[in-house]
């Protein structure tokens, strides 16, 4: 409407303002709408220049001994099964133990303390480690587990996810029973349940899809962190399903192989990669779907 | 309305000495679990100021800017880390914000509705990708792509400038601090995109609408409601994103060049608290006072992000009560 010489202004003079004024706003807003347009598209090209390196140089490195042989040395065409193994050991582990104490402090503080203090310094101390450095949890577990152990072992480096992983299941889950309506706690307690069949059978339950949400999105977490396993389980090049050795790991391996100056070694590392990024974004998706199909 | 949470039923005595042990246990495990949470950060804190401790005890405060670290003779100090670690965050916080206020502009205001649900995904699984992927992506792609063309570019056009000009000097390696800042910038962009959507979303329809009636264009809509209703939590979105780039480690670790100096130009390596604990880790001994001195790094890493992490929530408490 403001570029339009509408004669409401009747001097021509004050209408050829106007004219210029409105195309220079004009101008400027079509400058910004350029300019956030390409926003979007560098972030959109990162991605996918992400995506598209990992699958030219990770399914070019691809074969069946990258499943069937474990880690050797460069030149003898090993691959990358007891990395795998020892990634998929640690994290189940990680996620058995962290998923049942962030579900129950995200209900602790939506069913028991709401609005309390204490509740209030439980929320933000988990949103704290929610974004803490992960490193610094792998210098903890190395404190607490590793040093007074006598060594490095895989049950440490489950120790470290399973506390990455707790805050992004207290996230979910109290965001999730803050959506039940209270209209139903009260039904239920008026049939005459105890709150923690109320909880248990009937707040969890209408939560169900949001938790697996939350669980699967920490999955995705834990399964590529490198840093807090390089002070806890450390990785091995040897089979290893003891957890109180030294355990290897998909990141780990990774990261030794793609800084190593063996060609075999980066090609290994390229394909770990992309196996580990395709479970993740998988992951991710699936989450995202589920908890639009559950909400 | 939160008063049914905690209504307490007079039920038959029989059921409910029943039922109160299972809520007694029940609501017992609740408070552990939360306490628990207490437990670990306080935790985290204990061990990392007593594993730090021999190197406090042994440099005393010129441990925070004395730029020595020299394992040979014991002489540790965390001035070039700390220097990296602020330089590259605070760097990629300027590359991030205005890309990630486009993405977000975009989402909101300009986005056609079929487009904002696969856009918005898209950019948040930039956030999905783990650091060590960025880590490789950086230097096998980017770091040969800065060195061949960005940097000789950049010497080119900005490093004869007078001021600013010795910013952009030197050998062009490709890895470095400027390259660690952008691969940060990518891996943050995310997170402040996302929440700088969200709090957009949340200004009332009728004060962007009344701004419409008055003829503004959507850029002003943006630059006159928007942003000012908004900005507090804009600014705790960028502290998010502040915190986060803090403590990255293995992305950081494969491009920044890892040396243990602070050079002038933005070319030149360096190293950061979280690159020096992850790559000088595996060489200390058990007991050492490099360990000590690492462990004392990671406790000011520590300090550093829950400052800013703490800010950042106190930027978007409004948010979070919405």
């Amino acid at each position: 409407m403001s570029t339009t010489t509408h004669p409401v202004l009747s001097p021509v003079k004050d209408a050829a303002t106007a004219a210029r004024l409105g195309r220079g706003r004009k101008r400027a807003d079509r400058v910004a709408r350029l300019l956030s347009l390409a926003a979007t598209g560098i972030g959109l090209i990162f991605l996918v220049s992400i995506l598209v390196t990992l699958f030219v140089k990770g399914f070019g490195a691809m074969n069946l001994s990258v499943f069937t042989e474990i880690t050797r040395p460069p030149g003898s065409n090993g691959g990358l099964l007891n990395a795998i193994i020892g990634s998929l050991i640690q994290v189940a582990l990680a996620t058995m133990i962290g998923t049942p104490i962030g579900m129950l402090v995200g209900t602790f503080l939506a069913e028991y303390a709401r609005g309390s203090a204490f509740g209030n310094v439980v929320r933000f101390v988990s949103d704290i480690l929610l974004s803490a450095p992960s490193i610094l949890i792998g210098l903890f577990v190395y404190q607490l587990l590793v040093l007074p152990f006598g060594g490095f072992s895989g049950w440490a480096g489950v120790a470290a996810l399973s506390i990455i992983i707790v805050p992004i299941v207290v996230r979910t889950t109290e965001d999730m029973l803050n959506l039940i309506p209270n209209t139903l706690r009260e039904a239920v307690f008026g049939l005459g349940s105890p709150k923690w069949k109320m909880i248990v059978l009937v707040c969890w339950r209408s939560a169900t899809s949001g938790i697996i949400t939350g669980i699967l999105l920490g999955i995705a977490r834990i399964a590529g962190e490198t840093a807090p396993l390089l002070f806890t389980s450390l990785g091995n090049n040897a089979w290893s399903t003891n957890l109180s050795q030294p355990m290897p790991s998909l990141p780990i391996t990774i990261y030794s192989y793609a800084g190593s100056p063996f060609q075999d070694w980066i090609e290994l590392a390229w394909a770990g990669a992309l196996l580990i990024t395709l479970a993740v974004l998988l992951l991710n998706i699936l989450a995202r779907s589920l908890l639009r199909r559950g909400t | 309305m939160s008063q049914a949470a905690t209504l307490s039923i007079a039920s038959p005595p029989r059921a409910a000495r029943r039922s109160n042990l299972g809520d007694m246990i029940f609501a017992g495990a609740c408070y552990a679990a939360g306490a628990l949470v207490l437990l670990l950060l306080g935790g985290i804190i204990v061990e990392l100021f007593l594993g730090g401790l021999p190197a406090f005890r042994a440099f005393g405060l010129p441990f925070l800017w004395s730029t020595e670290w020299d394992p040979v003779t014991e002489v540790f100090g965390a001035g070039v880390s700390i220097y990296g670690t602020i330089v590259t965050a605070v760097l990629a916080i300027l590359f991030a914000v205005p890309v990630a206020f486009g993405v977000a502009f975009f989402l909101t205001e300009l986005a056609p509705p079929w487009m904002r649900r696969p856009v918005g995904t898209a950019v948040e699984l930039l956030a999905a990708v783990p650091s060590i992927i960025y880590g490789m992506w950086g230097f096998f792609l980017i770091a040969p792509l800065m060195a061949q063309h960005v940097q000789p570019a950049l010497i080119d056009s900005l490093g004869e400038l007078p001021g600013i000009g010795v910013l952009f000097q030197g050998p062009p390696f490709g890895t470095g601090i400027l390259t660690a800042a952008l691969i940060l910038a990518i891996m943050i962009l995310p997170f402040i995109a996302a929440t700088m959507r969200d709090v957009f979303e949340q200004v009332p329809p009728v004060f962007k609408e009344s701004a419409y009636g008055l003829g503004c264009t959507t850029w002003e809509v943006m630059k006159g409601v928007v942003l000012p209703y908004t900005r507090i939590s804009v600014a705790g979105g960028i502290m998010l994103g502040l915190g986060r780039a803090l403590g990255e480690t293995m992305a950081v670790t494969f491009v920044i060049g890892n040396a243990n100096r602070i050079s002038t130009t933005l070319f030149g390596p360096g190293n950061t608290i979280a690159s020096v604990v992850a790559l000088e880790f595996g060489e200390s001994e058990t007991d050492s006072l490099k360990l000590s001195a690492l462990l004392a790094l990671g406790f000011i890493l520590f300090v550093l992000s829950f400052i800013v992490l703490a800010a950042s929530r106190y930027l978007l408490r409004s948010r979070l009560k919405a």
